[in-house]
C-alpha cells in the first residue's frame, strides 16, 4: 500500500511527467489555452494511460518475456498503444456518447504522445506489477492535468500582462512554463521523507 | 526458430491482431455519419453568432442533422430564405422565422437611480460587477458601461444616460449582448410580445424605491388586474406567460411605476 500511494505521490509531484521530467511537452504548450480543454485533454490523458499502462504490462508479461522479445517493447508498445486508442475512441463512439463527446477530440491527439509510452515503457524498467502499473498510469495522468491546469492559470495572467513587444507570445510562456517548472522543483526529495 | 524470425512473427502478429480487432470494431460499432449535416451547414449564413441557441453554425447543422432539432427556423441572423433553405434539406414543412429583438430589463437611468460607489476601475460593467456587485445603486439593474454596446456586431446598442438602448432596427436578435451583460438583463424576446417588464429588481419594496425611481415595487396589481391571468409575481417581479397574453395592455395601464412597457417597448 505504501509503495502505491509512493507512486501515486511521486507521478503527481516529484517526478511529473510535464514540469519535471520534460515530457509530453506539446500538449503542454498545446492545450494549456482555454480551461475547458484542459480538463478534456487531461481525462483523456488520464483515461488512456491507466488503459496502456495494464495493458502493456499484460502483453510484456505474458508474451514477451517468455518469449525473450522484451527488447522489442518500445516499438511493440507503439503498435498496442495506437490501436488501443483508435479501439477506444471506436467504441466510446458507439456506446458512450457522452464521454466521446467530451474526450473525443483529444483522443487522436494523444495516439502518440511521448508520456503516454513514457509511462509503459517506465512501468517495465522499474518492474512494477499490475496494480503498480495501472496505478503509475493513472497518477502520471492525473500529473499532466495538474500541470495543464496550473499552467492553464498562468497563462491566463500572461493574457493579461504586457510583456515587451520581442517577448510577447511563445517566448513568455516558454519562460513562464520554465518557471512553473521549477516550482515543481521544490518538491524534490518530499517522496523519499514522507514514505522512507 | 532464430531469435529475428520469433521477433518479426509476434510483432506482426500483434500488428496483425490490432488491424483485424480495429477493422471488425469499426464494421460492428460505426456510427452512421449524417449525409444531411455538409447539406445544411451549406445552408446556414455561417456567422456563428449563436442565436440559435447553439455553439455556432456547426452545432445548429448537427443538431438538426442528427434529429435533435425539428425546428428549422433558428437562424435569425439568416432571416427567412435560410429557414426555407433548411426545410427544403430537411424536407420539413417551412415554418417563419420568429422575428426578435433584444430587449433590456432596466430602465434605471441616470435620472431614475444614482451609482452607490465611484468606480474608477476599466470602463467594463464586468469588472465593475466583479469589485462591487455593481457599482449602482439598484445591485440588479444596468451598469452602464457599454459590455453589450462593445460585443454587438451591429452597433444595435447605445449608452443613453448610463443605460443600454437597443436600436430594434438595427438589431438582429442574435443574443451577443444578451450572453455579455454580467448582470444578465438583457434578453432576446419575439418582436410580437405586446408587454415587458422593464425591471429586473428583485427586492422587496420600500429597498426597490430607495434605490431607483423606475423601478418595480412588487406591488402585484398587474397580476391581480390581468384578465387572462397571464401575470405571476416570481421574486418580486411579475412574469408575463406570453402564451396566455393576448396584448390588452391592462397591466401596463395599471402599473404605477410604469414599469411594464406597452406596444413599442422602448
Amino acid at each position: 500500500m505504501t509503495k502505491v500511494l509512493m507512486i501515486a505521490f511521486m507521478m503527481i509531484f516529484t517526478q511529473n511527467y510535464v514540469l519535471v521530467q520534460f515530457l509530453a511537452i506539446c500538449p503542454f504548450l498545446g492545450v494549456s489555452q482555454k480551461f475547458d480543454s484542459c480538463i478534456g485533454m487531461s481525462g483523456a490523458v488520464i483515461f488512456v494511460m491507466t488503459l496502456a499502462s495494464a495493458v502493456t504490462w499484460l502483453i510484456y508479461t505474458y508474451i514477451m518475456v517468455p518469449l525473450g522479445l522484451d527488447y522489442l517493447s518500445t516499438i511493440i508498445f507503439i503498435l498496442v498503444i495506437a490501436a488501443l486508442v483508435q479501439f477506444v475512441e471506436i467504441f466510446l463512439k458507439k456506446f458512450i456518447k457522452p464521454l466521446y463527446n467530451s474526450l473525443g477530440v483529444y483522443l487522436p491527439l494523444i495516439t502518440t504522445n511521448c508520456a503516454v509510452l513514457a509511462v509503459t515503457l517506465l512501468n517495465i524498467s522499474e518492474k512494477y506489477n499490475l496494480l503498480e502499473s495501472c496505478v503509475d498510469g493513472f497518477s502520471a495522468g492525473v500529473g499532466f492535468g495538474l500541470a495543464l491546469i496550473l499552467f492553464c492559470g498562468v497563462r491566463k495572467a500572461l493574457e493579461r500582462a504586457k510583456p515587451p513587444k520581442s517577448w510577447a507570445g511563445l517566448p513568455i510562456t516558454l519562460v513562464a512554463a520554465a518557471l512553473t517548472s521549477m516550482t515543481f522543483m521544490g518538491f524534490t526529495g518530499i517522496a523519499d521523507k514522507l514514505f522512507g | 526458430m532464430s531469435p529475428v524470425l520469433i521477433a518479426v512473427c509476434v510483432l506482426g502478429g500483434i500488428g496483425l491482431v490490432s488491424a483485424l480487432l480495429l477493422v471488425l470494431a469499426s464494421k460492428y460499432m460505426a456510427v452512421p455519419v449524417d449525409e444531411k449535416f455538409p447539406a445544411i451547414r451549406a445552408c446556414l449564413p455561417g456567422a456563428n453568432c449563436g442565436a440559435c441557441g447553439y455553439a455556432g453554425c456547426d452545432g445548429y447543422a448537427n443538431a438538426l442533422a442528427a434529429g435533435e432539432e425539428e425546428k428549422t427556423n433558428k437562424c435569425i441572423a439568416g432571416g427567412q430564405d435560410v429557414a426555407k433553405a433548411v426545410a427544403e434539406t430537411m424536407g420539413l414543412a417551412f415554418e417563419a422565422v420568429v422575428e426578435v429583438n433584444a430587449f433590456v430589463h432596466c430602465r434605471g437611468d441616470c435620472l431614475n437611480t444614482r451609482k452607490r460607489t465611484e468606480f474608477q476601475g476599466a470602463r467594463s460593467c464586468a469588472a465593475a460587477k466583479l469589485l462591487f456587485g455593481s457599482d449602482g445603486a439598484c445591485h440588479y439593474g444596468c451598469i452602464g458601461y457599454g459590455d453589450c454596446a462593445s460585443v454587438c456586431p451591429e452597433n444595435a446598442i447605445n449608452i443613453i444616460n448610463g443605460i443600454a438602448h437597443i436600436n430594434d432596427i438595427r438589431c438582429m436578435g442574435c443574443g451577443a449582448c444578451a450572453r455579455t451583460c454580467p448582470q444578465g438583463i438583457i434578453e432576446v424576446l419575439p418582436k410580437e410580445f405586446e408587454v415587458e417588464v422593464s425591471c429586473s429588481n428583485h427586492d422587496k419594496g420600500p429597498a426597490v424605491k430607495k434605490a431607483c425611481a423606475a423601478g418595480c415595487i412588487g406591488c402585484t396589481l398587474c397580476a391581480k388586474k390581468c384578465p387572462e391571468g397571464a401575470i405571476t409575481m416570481v421574486n418580486n417581479l411579475p412574469e408575463i406567460d406570453h402564451g396566455k397574453c393576448s396584448g390588452c395592455g391592462t397591466c401596463a395601464s395599471v402599473c404605477p411605476q410604469k414599469v411594464i412597457l406597452y406596444g413599442n417597448k422602448v
